[in-house]
């Protein structure tokens, strides 16, 4: 964490922290995530047992909201089924920019145990939503949940903000010619 | 405790709308993808009407696809939180179709696993029904103690929450050599922090004020619409397959069939429900220590274990007291190595199913704490 470094160390630069704006929106976006859970099968409930004492969640500065309007990210926990596709996808689209989503579980991933006979189940979330991060396992232990956290997060740490927009523009240029 | 004292509302001046509101797929307190058609009239439930199907997986299709041995990790996924327990009946049922008798010592080990699971449901069925409630507190506690359980689960078996250990004539690894000292040292603690809970959560006064009297469920309504489990029990019907039919070993040892006794408001409470659950949690606690003490040390836990399994020609249905009620499987056999069909006999689905009759007349905030009381999951509701 190139802004944290610095902070750790004020007096050797005056109490002043040099840093693009970009280190501080993407370092304040990756340490105050609040997620939106999708609890649907078996991995809501390790993630449950993630959120409770033993393996606490929330030191990563995350915080539950019911409501996709005021969520950072959301959690797919579990098999989708056709019938919850289409509400997972409407509670995508009320989620406000910049939005992530973790996909958590075999079932999310790709169908899991239900990929062959399961008429019912999607075949992984990415069909109906990007994902970000794909946490593997059936179901993943909370380690492996906390470290699919620490994976979004130093992908939001090396996101591009200013560069993105104007790389985009010039893209859009070379199109239209 | 204090005096209760009953408080009366006029609401013949009061303006009221009539309304419909939907509640989940996606909600917090309906534990799952349940979702909720509520009609209301100001704030008080007319009508409940119970949408299912957000989590079917296809069981009885992959019943129909699979090998025998292969259909227990679906049957692991059904009632994800008790999966210890869901195996048991289906095994029952196909041992006893090939006449295969199970070693003595592969029955304790059963028992120690079904209780000590029966143990972590219902410590999640307490911590969630504080969370609708309200109280995040016991939720941490009751966490941390599960936490005990699923590492024992884990070095015998291989997994945390899903468990794929018991098969058709036997488990599928031995216990290790502490196994016994471990199913003490959290009976201990599991005494020692539901004494704690009684305190923090069951006779709180806010949580007394909250559940007592709330989403009554009168005996013969329960028996009507076929409930079992903590659901019937807390009705005051001491119903339990345990005692009234016993299988396994379950014969052997000594406990008492907990049901409530409407000690706080009328029977058939919210808090009748969520009592019986603790208590029962002594009682297994109990069957444990029992087992432990009575549990052979030697003996080869793999010898009864058929190298391929064919079933002969036939149906059968044994059912098994799961922490949530009667889980039972009706399993129909060709003679071939696929099962024909497996029909489960879901609690969960049946146990919904009183949901609309009994919170007609609350409040919208006991309707989440009359379903957080009958402890569903809908991997087993909708399968």
């Amino acid at each position: 964490m190139g802004l944290l470094d610095r902070l750790d160390n004020p007096y050797n630069f005056g109490g002043i922290i040099l840093g693009t704006l970009e280190d501080l929106l993407n370092w304040g976006r990756s340490k105050s995530d609040w997620y939106l859970h999708f609890g649907l099968a078996c991995c809501a409930i390790e993630f449950m047992a993630a959120n409770a004492s033993h393996f606490d969640f929330m030191r990563f500065g995350t915080i539950p909201r019911a409501s996709p309007r005021q969520a950072d990210f959301m959690i797919v926990s579990g098999t989708v089924t056709l019938k919850m596709a289409e509400r997972i996808v409407r509670l995508y689209e009320q989620m406000a920019d910049p939005k992530y989503v973790l996909s958590m579980g075999s079932c999310a991933n790709c169908g899991g145990p239900y990929w062959e006979h399961g008429y019912h189940v999607l075949k992984g979330v990415d069909r109906i939503i990007p994902v970000d991060v794909y946490i593997p396992g059936c179901p993943p232990r909370p380690e492996a949940f906390l470290e699919g956290m620490i994976l979004l997060q130093s992908k939001i740490n090396k996101q591009e903000i200013f560069k993105k927009r104007k790389r985009l523009e010039e893209e859009m240029k070379n199109m239209n010619q | 405790m204090s005096e209760r004292r009953k408080i009366e509302f006029d609401y013949s001046g009061v303006d009221t709308d009539r309304m419909r509101v939907n509640v989940g797929p996606q909600h917090p307190s309906t534990h799952g993808v349940l979702r909720l058609e509520v009609e209301l009239e100001g704030e008080i439930v007319t009508e409940v009407v119970p949408h299912i199907g957000y989590l079917h997986r296809c069981f009885e299709k992959h019943a129909e696809a699979m090998t025998y041995p292969q259909v227990i990790p679906y049957i692991d996924r059904m009632d994800y939180i008790s999966s210890m327990n869901n195996e048991w009946p289906y095994v029952i049922a196909i041992e006893e179709m090939c006449g295969i008798k199970v070693p003595e010592k592969v029955e304790y080990i059963r028992v120690i696993c079904a209780e000590l699971n029966r143990i972590a449901n219902h410590q999640i069925a307490v911590a969630t029904f504080g969370l609708d409630a309200g109280a995040f507190t016991p939720f941490l506690y009751l966490f941390r103690d599960r936490e005990w359980i699923l590492n024992l689960f884990e070095r015998i078996s291989g997994g945390r929450l899903l468990y794929n250990y018991f098969c058709v004539g036997g488990v599928r690894g031995d216990v290790y050599p502490t196994f016994k000292e471990d199913c003490l040292d959290i009976v201990r603690q599991v005494r020692a922090t539901n004494k704690e809970i009684m305190d923090l959560l069951i006779y709180n006064h806010i949580f007394v004020e909250r559940t007592a009297n709330i989403g009554i469920l009168p005996v013969d309504v329960a028996i009507n619409y076929g409930c079992s489990g903590p659901v019937l029990r807390g009705s005051g019907f001491p119903y339990d397959l345990r005692r009234s039919e016993p299988y396994s070993i379950y014969d052997r040892f000594d406990f008492d069939v907990q049901v409530g006794k409407g000690e706080v408001g009328t029977v058939g409470d919210c808090w009748d429900r969520n009592i019986v659950r603790m208590r029962e949690m002594e009682e297994s606690c109990k069957i444990i220590e029992q087992a432990v003490a009575q549990m052979p040390d030697t003996g080869d836990v793999f010898e009864a274990i058929p190298k391929k399994i064919r079933v002969p020609k036939g149906e059968i249905y044994r059912a098994a007291e799961n922490p949530k009620g009667e889980l039972g499987f009706y399993i129909v056999s060709d003679g071939g190595q696929k099962p024909f069909r497996v029909r489960p006999r879901a609690t969960s689905f049946i146990n919904l199913s009183v949901l609309p009759e009994i919170s007609k007349g609350y409040m919208l905030a006991d309707l989440i704490l009359i379903l957080g009381s009958i402890d569903i999951v809908l991997g087993e509701v909708d399968r």
